[in-house]
């Protein structure tokens, strides 16, 4: 076998500017997270108060509250992204006319900024001055008001999401079926498998490690979203959309309170790392123990 | 099977599909060319009048034409860092037996779960008092930028490359290094061609998200290094939006991404793995 100093020398630059750019702040932010330090407030050093920040995190209704709004909605969101994506990648691997034209405006999406996706959508759906709830009235005499119908406002910002980066999800698992080996599949065929049976003993097996990064890559990036939302609810009406990344960034950074915005990000970034690593074990460890056997 | 299905039906059935994800993206359009005082009027589907005035505007103030242009830099240059250093760590990753590799894989990805508004702070700090050569800081730098995107790009080139790459069946480079090929030899010639497609969609998510990234590079460029979002967000202010204007940036800056695009789609193209290793 080839040395394992060449493996180590290509990954070092990566665990490098891993190390200065992701390490260094989170320590910072631990560190913070264990003070009391609010350097516009009544007292603005910076004072050790142990894990008085995280105790209060527990009796926050408004910190509670947002968690479980982001919660279902990275779980709405995220589900119907790879259901689709996944259909249309699959969709995308035939030939068609115009293949390529729709594979681009497929991807438009992905180049809109989300603070340009959030201003579109709110521009949209403003009662009485946007197209959809005026079309919704004409057409079907539904009136929508995201001003006022919690229900309709978080269905939106979920929609919103889908719109924005079910694309992301097509191209990751478009690279990774246009990579896979072709013989099983016409073995398969020549078997006498039907669809459904190729789908579920070969397809999925083998795609299995690229949904579950695309997965991992979405269920983060819909846990931490501000841009889009803040843009088309400002986490309204009440708090029905105040999703956490929002709670931090508009309600308790302006009040400049630090160790307390970074007491409730880190237990954020551990909420989320348990369940990305649930979510890993679950689905890598069987094929794991599989292969060992 | 599905292959004898009418070509006719996919192309409805990706018209329609095309409609509902072209539509926001028209109405963008619709609002770049419009007064503002006809955006609070009932609501048409169809555009009568069309005005240009935003555009001219916006075309005309070099400093949005300045962000334009870093935006365009920094995205390209941490894309095609991003694929590299990430091919690079995948390849080893994938091919060589190293020790506690699995939990460097996963390490890396929870650099991307941070909630990224209270990361600002220690960030800004590295910026301008910690990574400092004389006068000279990284803060509102274009290679502080790149650097500083890679936390959040690189995990994800690594989680969406590796598949790709642990799906190159290996007994092909075993069998070109029996040939005598040198490792360079053996990623260049055997396993960068198998893995394009992979390494395509890569560059073109993290250009994307190195693109639309708002708040680190609002809050770490001042001048020299502020990109397009932040300019975009100059006409979002607290006394009204300039709807107009900011639709227009918002327009045009899907141009220079569309040109990146279908420069890089090509490449998404089946790869040779078909039948590679047919005995």
């Amino acid at each position: 076998m080839r040395s394992n100093t060449v493996g180590w020398l290509m990954l070092a630059p990566t665990i490098a500017i891993l190390a200065v750019f992701g390490i260094a702040p989170f320590i910072y932010v631990l560190y913070v997270a264990f003070h009391h330090w609010n350097p516009f407030g009544a007292d603005p050093l910076m004072t050790y108060n142990g894990a008085n920040n995280f105790r209060r995190l527990v009796f926050d209704r408004e910190f509670l509250l947002s968690i479980a709004v982001t919660i279902k909605f990275a779980f709405f969101a995220v589900v119907s992204e790879i259901i689709l994506g996944y259909l249309l990648a699959q969709l995308f691997m035939r030939e068609f006319p115009g293949r390529g034209l729709f594979r681009t405006v497929h991807t438009l999406p992905l180049i809109v900024a989300p603070i340009v996706v959030g201003s579109v959508w709110r521009l949209m759906t403003t009662p009485s001055i946007g197209i959809i709830p005026y079309l919704l009235k004409t057409w079907f005499g539904y009136d929508l008001n995201i001003g006022r119908d919690a229900g309709a406002a978080f269905l939106l910002t979920v929609i919103m999401d889908i719109w924005h980066w079910t694309p992301l999800v097509t191209l990751t698992l478009l690279a990774a079926l246009l990579s896979l080996p072709k013989e099983p599949f016409e073995q398969a065929q020549i078997d006498g498998a039907n669809r459904w049976q190729i789908f579920w003993h070969i397809t999925l097996p083998m795609i299995r490690p690229a949904i579950l990064a695309t997965v991992f890559i979405r269920l983060m990036d819909a846990l931490r979203t501000v841009d889009e939302v803040w843009m088309l609810t400002s986490g309204g009406p009440g708090a029905a959309t105040r999703y956490v990344g929002l709670h931090i960034w508009k309600i308790v950074f302006p009040k400049t309170d630090y160790g307390y915005g970074a007491a409730i990000s880190v237990i954020v970034l551990y909420l989320t790392l348990v369940m990305c690593w649930l979510l890993y074990v679950a689905l890598v460890a069987p094929r794991q123990k599989k292969e060992a056997e | 099977m599905m292959r004898q299905s009418s070509p006719i039906l996919y192309l409805v059935f990706w018209i329609l599909l095309s409609f509902l994800t072209l539509f926001p993206i028209y109405w963008l359009f619709v609002i770049s060319v419009k007064p503002a005082v006809d955006l609070f009027t009932t609501p048409s589907l169809i555009l009568d009048t069309v005005y240009w005035n935003n555009y001219v505007k916006v075309l005309s103030n070099e400093t949005i034409r300045r962000y334009m242009y870093n935006s365009l830099v920094i995205s390209t240059s941490n894309a095609a860092l991003v694929t590299v250093l990430a091919f690079m760590a995948c390849y080893a990753l994938s091919r060589f037996d190293l020790a506690g590799k699995e939990n460097i894989f996963f390490w890396t990805i929870t650099n991307r779960m941070a909630p990224a508004a209270v990361f600002l702070l220690p960030f800004f700090l590295l910026f301008t008092q910690v990574f400092t050569i004389g006068d000279w800081k990284l803060y509102d730098t274009k290679i502080g930028m790149v650097l500083l995107y890679c936390t959040f790009n690189l995990p994800f080139a690594i989680w969406t490359l590796r598949p790709t790459m642990d799906g190159i069946p290996k007994e092909l480079d075993e069998a070109a290094t029996v040939d005598g090929a040198t490792t360079w030899q053996v990623i260049h010639e055997v396993v960068f061609p198998l893995a394009r497609p992979g390494l395509a969609v890569t560059f073109i998510l993290t250009w994307v998200f190195a693109w639309n990234e708002f708040l680190l590079a609002a809050t770490l460029t001042s001048f020299n290094a502020r990109t397009i979002t932040t300019g975009l967000s100059e006409y979002v202010t607290t006394t009204g939006t300039e709807w107009g204007a900011m639709a227009s940036i918002a327009v045009i800056t899907l141009i220079p991404a569309l040109i990146i695009f279908s420069m890089v789609q090509r490449h998404i193209v089946a790869g040779l793995t078909f039948g590679a290793v047919k005995e």
